[in-house]
């Protein structure tokens, strides 16, 4: 019996919260001290496990534990990664620290909610997250997809600005409703399980090895996919998360949309493709169309915004139009690209709302854009983190979110010319909007009411600096990613029976590499 | 045929040529105020040692055969997916050699003149990472292998000139000028993606080496779209029509950017992405006549508002644009032209960078007013700034011996050997240029003076003047030193091809007539500028110069056709947002609101009724079980 890393993971930070819970009031200093700690240790422990990941391995998932959980269902609590979860994984236990980091002063006494109440929140959360993306039981999957509302519920609940309960509710209702779906296609596919092996299971591996009738695929295809959607969330399922965004702290914001949101564009990969290849490749149009409405709607609206928060949610829209399309034209350059634009993502909204928030500490919490003006010559520090943060979010060349964003418009282009060529229009709004909103709150005369202002401290730079490191290392040498995500994706491929299309041009003696020999 | 050399001896540094202002960048950004004292001085050295290590890789690589000369470094794979592959890698061969030498030479000379001109500025030590980060683009740029790595410089250098322009980002105009210059650029970036997807589509890679060993196997449609494409991308970078509406707004950033990025190199990028891509354009006659056609028109547009700009900054800025358009003519012209657009593109880089660094010295001068109009007779006070102007004005008109007479004459014979009507036109457009540069000389040096009261005129400090002399001296020698010892020619030709066409006229008309187009612009430029007084308050002016200060009424055209119906669309899809799709889900809720309301009364409490609901619901199940099972 190998070490059960995943476990590990889950418990570690679901232990650091009921201890964080469980402290004494008025301790706030050690709940925030003990919730960092928990979240550096699994972040440590996750580093150790992906060490340990074998990106050439012939098995389709790594660290692999199962145990009967539920017999009489074929529920078991069975785990394991394959390269697309393990980066997620990373991700989360990456921007966790962080987001406590960051968060140090979000909730005081004056909170509605105990500042113990809100890092337990966020540890349990992680737990959930990490649960999510390595669950091999569609139906444990399932659990931790719902489950993980809750902890988010009371974050934007309790936590939140002015309109959080109409937020949070809506938020609630939206996931709910998705997650119905979901839940009732699980039940379908059990049965259909049931009907063509004998016994009814929810393992991933055997229903992804059925070959389940057509009709039935799309049927059971559109609840998971509608869950999805909502959750990523595509157009025009997106309506709660502007809401969801304005209202949340900052660090809600980025474990809400920098990962939790990635939940649904990994269930399309994970799930949507392997169970259901004849419905996707029957609703990939459908999709494909949703998802460049999506890039354009996100990007028009984003242009228009005056609150950075609600902005950087279009944004985010935007972006998971990319990353939809990517996963749905078939192509390994589209799906990695996807993959890696996940990643991409979680870190620059991490780097967005995290270094708005602290803009928006220095001055009565705004995040109205027409509040600021010329920052840079009050807080060069933040302006600099913010333009990184912004161009990060636009994708420059150099940047991880340019490996991401490059791939999938090619893999785009490569299987629909025309799709592929108008997604990369796209790249215009986002340029136009990002460098608006920088240069509207950063650039100009210094605002009189900012004057003194006071620039980022110790530990706000300590919680960008990783965000920017890694977006700059990870896109210059994004080896580490493809590594693990190439052979993922292949498997997602060969599972929907996809392969690239060839070049047009065929040269037998064509040899790039080694050509210098 | 070229082989690919390994990267060995002084080769095996190509990285470091790239790594030392990278490094420079670095600790001069992240180190902050820290690096006051001494990080423009790092500034400095970083990009004269990148220099020297050029220098002697151009010494090294003259020993080889001319077949010997193309270097390959790979660092390592960088991006890879299934049949995609692009590394970390990087080629030097004759083309990136003169590029390397152009880019780091009158950089580390603009660093230098910087040290005083920025001396007073508090943030200086970021004016110079920033430079430092522009050469380490611009480097990246042209020593890539692959299109993609050549796109991070690409955007790299797009990044620099963004920060660059809006260095004084207090000033609004700054800010805005540097908004505007990314997101046309992004246009242009737009067709650089979709150049690079279409490659690997049709190619399989996206290496130079690989797209053109098989470049003539494609259709001539693919190419002609990859051709336009990558012309699409020259435009946005090299400023040239339809996309040249930033480079005027971007003389907001301060005057030794507007030498080193927006006249010398960065902005002549479009110029080397279309002769490097020479195996392309080779067959793709369709986008190569448009190159030359877009090439044209820029030419005139530069010329015209450079001819009716008081603003020095921005004559000159219309001068770069339309000289660019000379190179991007020539370059469309095909092998009869690659090898000129590179060596236009050399001279222009050195006089040029001359002339914006003299204006700055001018500037420098006068309590850093551009306007014309209240400059005059400074000949008297700044010596040598009037004299290494005149070597960079007699140049850029073509005047012999000075460099541009061989680069440019060399482009209207060959465009001549092309069509007639090209060589004309780029005749007339030199013609235009004696104009407003003569317009310039007179209005700045010559004639009375038209200081406002405050201004003590003087000339500048020797690190300012010491690199106007030398930029000066390359003004009159470079363009005979590279063509008759440097043999440019045949130099370029293993890489972008070389061949001589036939002329409708000889060589020598071909001068005749350019010079005589030049000494009529120089003539009426006298005329009117130093017959007559220079007036003070600009006059209303024909419609001709009246649309030329409007730039050609090309950011209001903008605003017409894609800035408004942006907004437009923005405006009305957060309308459609709120009360369309967000009405409709609140709709919703309050309908589900209501109807639970009514639900409510169903709940009465009941066992019995429930009972009934419950056998209903059951006969419904075993309805829908039944029906399924029949079909």
């Amino acid at each position: 019996m190998n070490f059960p890393w995943l476990t590990t993971l889950m418990v570690v930070p679901l232990v650091g919260s009921i201890v964080v819970a469980l402290l004494p009031k008025g301790r706030d200093l050690l709940a925030k001290q003990v919730a960092l700690v928990v979240s550096l240790a699994t972040l440590v422990i996750t580093v150790l496990m992906a060490t340990q990941f074998q990106g050439d391995s012939a098995e389709p998932f790594q660290f692999v534990e199962s145990h009967p959980w539920i017999p009489a269902f074929g529920i078991s609590y069975s785990v394991g990664v394959d390269g697309i979860a393990l980066v997620l994984v990373a991700l989360a236990a990456t921007l966790v620290p962080v987001v406590v980091l960051a968060g140090w002063h979000d909730v005081d006494e004056s909170s509605r909610g105990s500042v113990k109440g809100y890092f337990a929140l966020i540890l349990v959360l992680e737990t959930l997250m990490i649960g999510v993306f390595s669950a091999l039981d569609v139906f444990l999957f399932y659990v931790f997809f719902e489950v993980m509302l809750i902890p988010v519920y009371f974050m934007i609940g309790r936590f939140g600005g002015i309109q959080r309960s109409y937020a949070a509710v809506k938020f609630l209702l939206y996931s709910l409703v998705g997650g119905l779906f979901m839940l009732a296609s699980l039940i379908g596919l059990y049965v259909v399980s049931a009907q063509m092996t004998g016994t009814g299971t929810f393992d991933f591996v055997s229903l992804a090895g059925l070959d389940i009738d057509p009709d039935v695929q799309k049927l059971l295809f559109l609840g998971f996919f509608f869950a999805f959607a909502v959750k990523a969330p595509l157009w025009p399922f997106h309506t709660w998360l502007p809401d969801a965004a304005a209202e949340s702290k900052p660090g809600t914001s980025v474990l809400l949309i920098g990962v939790l949101d990635k939940v649904g564009t990994f269930g399309m990969i994970r799930y949507c493709l392997p169970i259901f290849p004849a419905a996707s490749d029957f609703y990939a149009p459908v999709v494909i169309g949703m998802a460049l409405v999506g890039i354009f709607y996100g990007a028009f609206v984003a242009l228009s915004q005056n609150d950075m928060k609600r902005l950087f949610a279009y944004s985010s829209m935007s972006h998971f139009g990319f990353i939809t399309l990517g996963i749905f034209v078939f192509t390994s350059q589209g799906q990695t690209g996807s993959v890696v634009y996940m990643v991409a993502h979680g870190l620059s909204t991490a780097a967005l709302f995290l270094t708005a928030g602290f803009l928006m500490d220095r001055y009565r919490g705004s995040s109205l854009i027409s509040d600021y003006e010329g920052v840079n010559k009050a807080a060069p520090v933040l302006a600099g983190f913010f333009l990184v943060a912004a161009l990060s979010s636009l994708a420059l060349p150099g940047l991880v979110s340019f490996v991401g964003e490059f791939l999938v418009l090619l893999g785009s282009f490569e299987r629909y010319v025309w799709v592929g060529a108008l997604a990369t229009v796209g790249i215009v709004i986002t340029a136009a909007y990002v460098l608006r909103l920088y240069q509207r709150s950063m650039t100009g005369p210094l605002k009189p009411e900012l004057e003194g202002m006071g620039d980022l401290r110790g530990r706000e730079v300590t919680a960008l600096v990783p965000i920017a490191l890694l977006t700059i290392v990870l896109g210059v040498f994004p080896a580490p990613l493809l590594n693990v995500i190439n052979p993922a994706v292949d498997r997602v491929m060969t599972s929907v029976g996809a392969t690239d299309p060839a070049p047009t041009v065929q040269s037998a003696g064509l040899s790039t590499e080694g050509a210098d020999q | 045929m070229t082989e690919l050399m390994p990267a060995e001896g002084v080769f095996s540094l190509i990285w470091l040529l790239i790594a030392l202002p990278l490094a420079g960048a670095a600790v001069l950004l992240v180190g902050g105020r820290r690096t006051n004292a001494w990080g423009p001085l790092l500034g400095v050295l970083t990009v004269s040692a990148s220099a020297v290590l050029g220098i002697v890789m151009l010494l090294q690589m003259m020993q080889n055969s001319p077949e010997q000369r193309t270097f390959d470094q790979t660092l390592f794979s960088w991006v890879f997916v299934g049949g995609f592959q692009a590394d970390m890698a990087f080629q030097l061969d004759q083309l990136s050699m003169v590029f390397v030498l152009l880019i780091t030479i009158v950089g580390a000379l603009i660093h230098v003149y910087s040290l005083g001109y920025m001396s007073h500025d508090r943030d200086k030590r970021k004016f110079f990472g920033y430079l430092n980060l522009f050469v380490a683009a611009m480097l990246i740029l042209v020593l890539a292998n692959n299109y993609l790595l050549l796109y991070v410089g690409w955007e790299g250098v797009g990044l620099a000139s963004y920060l660059l322009i809006g260095f004084w980002q207090h000033k609004p105009s700054a800010a805005a000028a540097a908004k505007k210059a990314f997101v046309i650029n992004r246009i242009g970036d737009v067709g650089m993606s979709l150049a690079i997807m279409l490659m690997f589509v049709t190619f399989g890679t996206v290496s130079f080496q690989g797209v053109f060993g098989v470049a003539d196997q494609a259709s001539e449609g693919t190419l002609n779209a990859i051709g336009l494409l990558l012309l699409l991308a020259a435009c946005g970078k090299s400023a040239q029509f339809p996309l040249q509406a930033w480079l005027l707004d971007a003389m907001e950033g301060p005057t030794p950017v507007s030498a080193l990025i927006h006249a010398a190199t960065m902005v002549t990028a479009g110029v080397y992405l279309i002769a490097r891509s020479n195996a392309i354009f080779d067959v793709a006659t369709v986008a190569a006549t448009t190159v030359v056609v877009v090439g044209v028109v820029t030419v005139f547009i530069g010329a015209i508002i450079g001819s009716a700009k008081d603003d020095i900054k921005k004559s000159l800025a219309g001068s770069t644009m339309s000289q660019i358009g000379y190179m991007i003519a020539a370059a469309g012209l095909g092998p009869i032209g690659y090898v000129f657009a590179i060596f236009h593109l050399l001279t222009h880089g050195v006089f040029k960078a001359g002339l914006f660094l003299g204006a700055g010295s001018v500037m420098h001068g006068m309590n850093d007013n551009v306007d014309m109009r209240r400059y005059g007779a400074l000949r008297k006070v700044m010596i040598v700034t009037y004299v290494t102007f005149a070597a960079g004005w007699l140049s850029i008109m073509g005047i012999p011996p000075f460099s541009g007479f061989f680069s440019k004459d060399e482009i209207i014979h060959a465009a001549f050997e092309q069509s007639v009507l090209t060589g004309v036109l780029l005749i007339i457009g030199a013609g235009v240029t004696g104009f407003y540069m003569t317009r310039m000389f007179i209005m700045t040096f010559l004639g009375k003076a038209r200081w406002e009261d405050d201004v003590h005129p003087h000339e500048s400090p020797k690190v300012m003047t010491v690199p106007l002399v030398l930029l000066a001296i390359g003004s009159l020698f470079l363009g005979m030193a590279l063509l008759y010892w440097g043999n440019i020619e045949t130099w370029l030709e293993p890489v972008v091809g070389y061949e001589a066409g036939e002329s409708p006229i000889s060589t020598t008309a071909s001068i005749a007539l350019s010079l005589l187009a030049v000494g009529l612009g120089v003539l009426v430029a006298y005329l009117m500028y130093q017959r007559r007084a220079v007036p003070i308050e600009a006059p209303h002016g024909s419609w001709l110069t009246r649309a030329a200060r409007n730039e050609l009424y090309g950011n209001e055209v903008n605003d017409v056709l894609v800035v408004q119906p942006t907004y437009y669309t923005s405006r009305w899809l957060v309308w459609f947002d709120n009360k369309g799709v967000d009405g409709f889900v609140n709709g919703s809720a309050a309908f589900v609101g209501g109807l639970s309301g009514r639900m409510r009364r169903y709940q009465t409490g009941f066992a019995r009724s429930y009972a009934l609901s419950m056998v209903g619901g059951a006969v419904l199940v075993v309805l829908a079980l039944v029906l399924v099972r029949a079909s």
